[in-house]
C-alpha cells in the first residue's frame, strides 16, 4: 500500500508542476477571453521561448531567472506584431480563419526552429538546480519553488494590469462587447494585440521557469500546451482565475494518475478528464454559464 | 369556433433573475394577422422563440393546431408548419438569394429540381426576381427583409412569426411590403408580428396584444389598443396615442 | 451524369498517367499525394461543407490503418474485408464522436479542441495497447497478391488510389448537388437560420462526420496497404490532422476538386523544398506548408480554386449561379 506521506509528495509535486501549467494556461486563456479563440501557435511560442532561454544561458550566460526580465517583453513585442500584422490582418474576421492560421504560425516556428536546431535535446546545468528544500516525505526541488511563486507573481501582475490599468479596462470593455467597445473609440485591433502580447509574455516567463528542470527540443512546448487547453477548458475559458485553480488541479491530477498508472496512461487521464469537461460543462468547472 | 392555428397558455419563460416572459397566454385564429407590440426589452422576441422552439419555456404550453409542442426543436416546428424571421436579418451570407431561398424550399421539396423551382418562385413572388442570383450579402437593407421572407415562406408554413420586418425600411419601402403581407394572409397564412411601425399596425392586424416587462397588458382590436390612452402612453411613449389616432384616421 | 462529368475527365486524365511511362519515383509521389488528397477530402465535407473545423482527422485516418492492419495480422481477416471494416470502423469513431459533440452543442473552437483530444487519446492509447503492438507498431506480412490487396506494380497501387479518390469526388459531388448539401452548407453558413427553417442541424453535422470519417479512414486502409506499417505516430500524430485541413484549405475549401488540387500543390512544394535543400534539411517542408496555409489564408480565402474563380469571374463578368455553392 501507499503510505501517507507518498501521497502528500505526489500531491506537492502535482501543485508545482501545476503552477507551471497554470502559468502557461493563463496566456492561453486571457487570448481565448478577449479574441475568443484558441491560439494553437502558444505551445511553439513557449518551445521558442524556451529555446531563448536556453541560449541566453549557454551563450551568455544569462541565469534563466534573469533572462525571464528580459524575455517577458521580448515575447510581449513577438506577440503584439503576430497578432497586429499577421493574425488579424490575415483572418478577415472570421474565427475559423484565425484558428487556422494560429495552426499554420505554429507549424511554421516548430519546424523553423526544427530546421535551425535539429530534433536534438537540450538542458542546461544550473549549480543551484539540484538545491532545494526536503520536506522529509518529499523533496522540493529549488527552480519548481520559484516556478510556483512566480506563476503567482505572474498572476497578480496580469489581474493589476487588468483591473487598474486603461489598458487593462479596454481589454475587458472587449473581451464584453467588442462593438460596443468600437462604437466608444477602442481601437480594437490594438487591443487584441496587446492581450496577445500578454499572453504571449507569459509564455516568455514560463519558458525560464521550465528551462532549469526541463529540456528542450523543437515540439517541447507542446505536451504543457495540450495540458494547458485542458486546464483553460476545466477554469472556464477566459477566466483568469480559473486557469490558476484549474492548472493546480491538474497538477495533482497528472501526479496521481501516473502515480497510479503509469506516465503515459496518465496523460491519458488528462485527456479523458478534458473530454468529459468540454462535454459536460463546456463553460468549465468554474466558469460562468453561458 | 373553430380551434386557434396557435395557442400560448400561461407560459413563462426566466433567465436567471429576470422573467423575461411571464405567464403570458395568446391565441392567433386561423387566417388573422395578429400584433405583438409592447416597448423594447418587453419579452416579445423572446416569446417568439418559444413558439419557434429555440427556447424552451419554464412553464406553460404551446399548442399549434391543438397539439402540445411546448418542448419541440426549432427544425420540427418548421416542419410542422411555423416559420420565423429573425429581427436581424440572417442570410446566409456566402450564397446567393437563389441558395438562400433555396434551403427553405427543401424543407418541402427532397428533390432538387422541384426545390429550385419553388425556390425561383416564391424569389419572384417577393420581388427578389433580379436579384436571385446576386450574394446574400450584397442586398440592401430592404432586399434582406424580403429575403428573410422569403427563406421563411419557401418552407410553406402555416403559421408566420414575422419579427420587425418592416424596422428599418423608410416609408415607400414599408408602403411596398404590406400589400406582400397581407397577401399572404389572404393566401390563408396566421400570421403573428411583432411590430414598432404602428400604422402598418393599425393597417394589417385583425388583434393586438401588448407586452409589456413581460406580461400582457392589453388586448383588443387596433381600435380598442389606440383608445386605451393610458396603455398607449405607458407603453408607447409620449405622442404615440396621437400617432395611433392618426393612423386610424387615415 | 452531367453533373459529374467533370470529375470523371479528371480521373480519366490522371488514370492515363503510368502509361505515359513516368518514374516509380514519380508514381509514389503521386500516390502520397492521393492520400493526402482522400484524407482532405474526408476533412472537406465536414469542414469545406459544413463549416466544422476538425483538428483532430487523424483520428479517423488512424483507425482505418489500425484496424486494416490489426485485422489481418492478428485475426488473420483477408485483406478486402479488412479495408473495408478500416472504413466502416472511420464511420463509426465519427459516429461516436459526432453523436457526443454535437449533442453538447460544441462549436469552433471548442470543436477544434475536443476533436484534437480524441485524436490525441487514441495516439496514446494505440502507443501502449498490447493490440497495435504499442511503441512497435504493426507490420503487415508482404505478400504480393490481389488476394492480399498487395500488387508488384506501383502502377496498380497507383489506379487502387486513385480509384478511392474517384468515389470521393463523386460522394462529393453528390452530396454538393443533394438536399443533404443544401442543408450542410446552410449550417456552415448560419446554424440559427438553418433551424428556423427545418434543417435538423445535429443530424445533418453527424451525417457529415460519419461520412467525413468513412473517406478520410479509407487514406489510412490505403496506407497500411501500401507502406504494410503502422504505429501510433503515423497513424493519429499531429501532422495527419494537420495535412487533413491543408489540403482543403490551400486547394479551395468547400469546393469538390479543392483536395485534390491542394494535395497536389502541398505535396509538390515540400518535394520542391527538399530537392532544393538536397533532403539535408528536416523541418524545411513543413516551414513551407505553414507559410503557404497562412498566404492562402491572407491573400486567397477559399483556396486556389476559389481565387481561379474569382479571377474569371472578373474577366468574364459573370455572376454566381445556382450549381456551385463556393467557388
Amino acid at each position: 500500500m501507499l503510505s501517507p506521506s507518498i501521497l502528500v509528495a505526489a500531491i506537492v509535486n502535482g501543485l508545482l508542476t501545476g503552477a507551471l501549467y497554470a502559468l502557461v494556461a493563463l496566456g492561453l486563456t486571457l487570448i481565448y477571453g478577449v479574441l475568443h479563440i484558441i491560439n494553437f501557435a502558444h505551445g511553439a511560442l513557449l518551445t521558442a521561448a524556451m529555446f531563448a532561454a536556453y541560449f541566453a544561458y549557454r551563450w551568455f550566460g544569462i541565469d534563466p531567472y534573469l533572462a525571464a526580465v528580459v524575455l517577458a517583453p521580448a515575447f510581449f513585442v513577438i506577440g503584439y506584431a503576430l497578432q497586429r500584422f499577421i493574425v488579424g490582418p490575415t483572418s478577415h474576421g472570421d474565427d475559423r480563419n484565425m484558428l487556422l492560421v494560429t495552426l499554420g504560425l505554429a507549424v511554421v516556428i516548430e519546424n523553423a526552429l526544427l530546421f535551425v536546431f535539429r530534433a536534438d535535446t537540450r538542458t542546461i546545468d544550473l549549480s543551484y538546480a539540484l538545491s532545494g528544500v526536503d520536506l522529509g516525505f518529499a523533496f522540493l526541488p529549488l527552480p519548481r519553488l520559484i516556478g510556483f511563486g512566480v506563476t503567482f507573481v505572474v498572476a497578480f501582475a496580469l489581474w493589476l494590469i487588468l483591473s487598474a490599468t486603461d489598458i487593462g479596462h479596454a481589454i475587458r470593455a472587449v473581451a464584453k462587447e467588442k462593438l460596443g467597445a468600437e462604437l466608444v473609440g477602442i481601437d480594437v485591433a490594438h487591443v487584441y494585440a496587446v492581450t496577445f502580447g500578454l499572453g504571449t509574455a507569459c509564455v516568455g516567463i514560463a519558458a525560464c521557469l521550465l528551462i532549469p528542470s526541463y529540456y528542450v527540443n523543437p515540439s517541447a512546448g507542446n505536451a504543457f500546451v495540450l495540458v494547458a487547453f485542458t486546464v483553460v477548458v476545466l477554469g472556464g475559458m477566459g477566466s483568469v482565475l480559473g486557469a490558476l485553480i484549474g492548472g493546480l488541479a491538474i497538477g495533482v491530477v497528472e501526479s496521481f494518475s501516473s502515480l497510479f498508472l503509469g506516465e503515459s496512461l496518465g496523460q491519458i487521464g488528462i485527456f479523458v478528464l478534458f473530454i468529459v469537461v468540454l462535454l459536460v460543462r463546456p463553460n468549465g468547472l468554474f466558469g460562468a454559464q453561458a | 369556433m373553430a380551434e386557434p392555428v396557435l395557442a400560448i397558455e400561461r407560459v413563462s419563460r426566466r433567465f436567471g433573475g429576470l422573467l423575461a416572459v411571464n405567464d403570458v397566454s395568446l391565441a392567433a385564429r386561423d387566417g388573422s394577422i395578429t400584433a405583438l407590440i409592447g416597448p423594447n426589452g418587453a419579452g416579445k422576441t423572446t416569446l417568439f422563440a418559444l413558439i419557434s422552439g429555440f427556447l424552451k419555456p419554464n412553464s406553460g404550453t404551446i399548442r399549434y393546431h391543438g397539439a402540445d409542442v411546448t418542448n419541440e426543436p426549432p427544425h420540427r416546428m418548421a416542419r410542422y408548419g411555423i416559420a420565423r424571421t429573425f429581427q436581424i436579418a440572417q442570410p446566409f451570407a456566402g450564397l446567393t438569394v437563389h441558395e438562400n431561398i433555396l434551403v427553405g424550399a427543401h424543407l418541402r421539396h427532397p428533390a432538387r429540381r422541384a426545390a429550385i423551382a419553388a425556390a425561383e418562385q416564391v424569389g419572384h413572388e417577393l420581388g427578389l426576381g433580379a436579384r436571385l442570383d446576386r450574394p446574400a450579402n450584397t442586398l440592401t437593407v430592404a432586399e434582406r427583409k424580403r429575403l428573410e421572407l422569403a427563406k421563411a415562406l419557401a418552407t410553406q408554413p402555416t403559421l408566420l412569426l414575422l419579427d420587425e420586418v418592416l424596422a428599418g425600411l423608410n416609408p415607400s419601402e414599408i408602403r411596398d411590403i404590406v400589400p406582400v403581407i397581407r397577401a399572404l394572409c389572404r393566401r390563408g397564412i396566421t400570421i403573428v408580428m411583432i411590430e414598432h411601425v404602428m400604422q402598418a399596425v393599425m393597417r394589417l392586424a385583425e388583434h393586438v396584444f401588448v407586452l409589456a416587462e413581460g406580461r400582457i397588458i392589453a388586448e383588443g382590436s387596433p381600435a380598442q389598443i389606440a383608445a386605451d390612452p393610458g396603455v398607449v402612453e405607458a407603453y408607447l411613449g409620449r405622442g404615440a396615442a396621437e400617432k395611433l389616432g392618426g393612423a386610424r384616421a387615415n | 451524369m452531367k453533373e459529374l462529368a467533370p470529375v470523371f475527365a479528371v480521373v480519366i486524365a490522371m488514370a492515363a498517367v503510368p502509361l505515359l511511362g513516368v518514374s516509380n519515383v514519380t508514381l509514389n509521389f503521386l500516390v502520397v499525394a492521393l492520400i493526402a488528397a482522400l484524407a482532405g477530402q474526408g476533412w472537406n465535407v465536414l469542414g469545406g461543407y459544413g463549416g466544422q473545423y476538425s483538428f483532430g482527422h487523424a483520428a479517423f485516418f488512424g483507425t482505418g490503418a489500425y484496424v486494416t492492419a490489426v485485422l489481418q495480422v492478428r485475426y488473420g481477416v483477408n485483406a478486402w474485408i479488412a479495408f473495408a471494416l478500416g472504413i466502416g470502423g472511420g464511420a463509426l469513431v465519427g459516429a461516436v464522436v459526432g453523436g457526443l459533440t454535437f449533442r453538447s452543442g460544441l462549436r469552433g473552437s471548442y470543436f477544434a479542441l475536443v476533436t484534437l483530444a480524441f485524436a490525441e487519446v487514441l495516439r496514446i492509447s494505440a502507443s501502449v495497447a498490447p493490440i497495435t503492438g504499442g511503441g512497435v507498431g504493426t507490420l503487415v506480412k508482404l505478400d504480393l497478391h490481389v488476394v492480399a490487396l498487395q500488387f508488384q506494380s506501383r502502377a496498380v497501387f497507383y489506379w487502387m488510389i486513385l480509384a478511392l479518390v474517384a468515389v470521393a469526388l463523386i460522394v462529393t459531388r453528390l452530396i454538393e448537388r443533394s438536399r443533404f448539401g443544401v442543408w450542410l452548407i446552410a449550417v456552415r453558413e448560419n446554424e440559427d437560420a438553418a433551424m428556423a427553417l427545418g434543417v435538423n442541424t445535429t443530424a445533418v453535422k453527424l451525417a457529415a462526420m460519419v461520412i467525413s470519417g468513412a473517406i478520410t479512414a479509407a487514406a489510412g486502409c490505403f496506407y497500411v496497404q501500401y507502406f504494410l506499417f503502422i504505429d501510433s505516430g503515423l497513424a493519429y500524430g499531429t501532422w495527419i490532422s494537420i495535412e487533413a485541413l491543408l489540403t482543403p484549405i490551400i486547394g479551395g475549401v468547400g469546393t469538390v476538386f479543392g483536395p485534390l488540387l491542394g494535395a497536389l500543390v502541398v505535396r509538390g512544394l515540400g518535394e520542391g523544398a527538399r530537392m532544393v535543400t538536397g533532403g539535408e534539411a528536416p523541418g524545411l517542408d513543413l516551414v513551407v506548408y505553414g507559410c503557404v496555409l497562412v498566404l492562402i489564408i491572407w491573400f486567397a480565402p477559399r483556396g486556389l480554386i476559389g481565387a481561379f474563380t474569382q479571377l474569371r469571374s472578373r474577366v468574364m463578368g459573370s455572376a454566381g449561379i445556382v450549381e456551385t455553392s463556393r467557388g
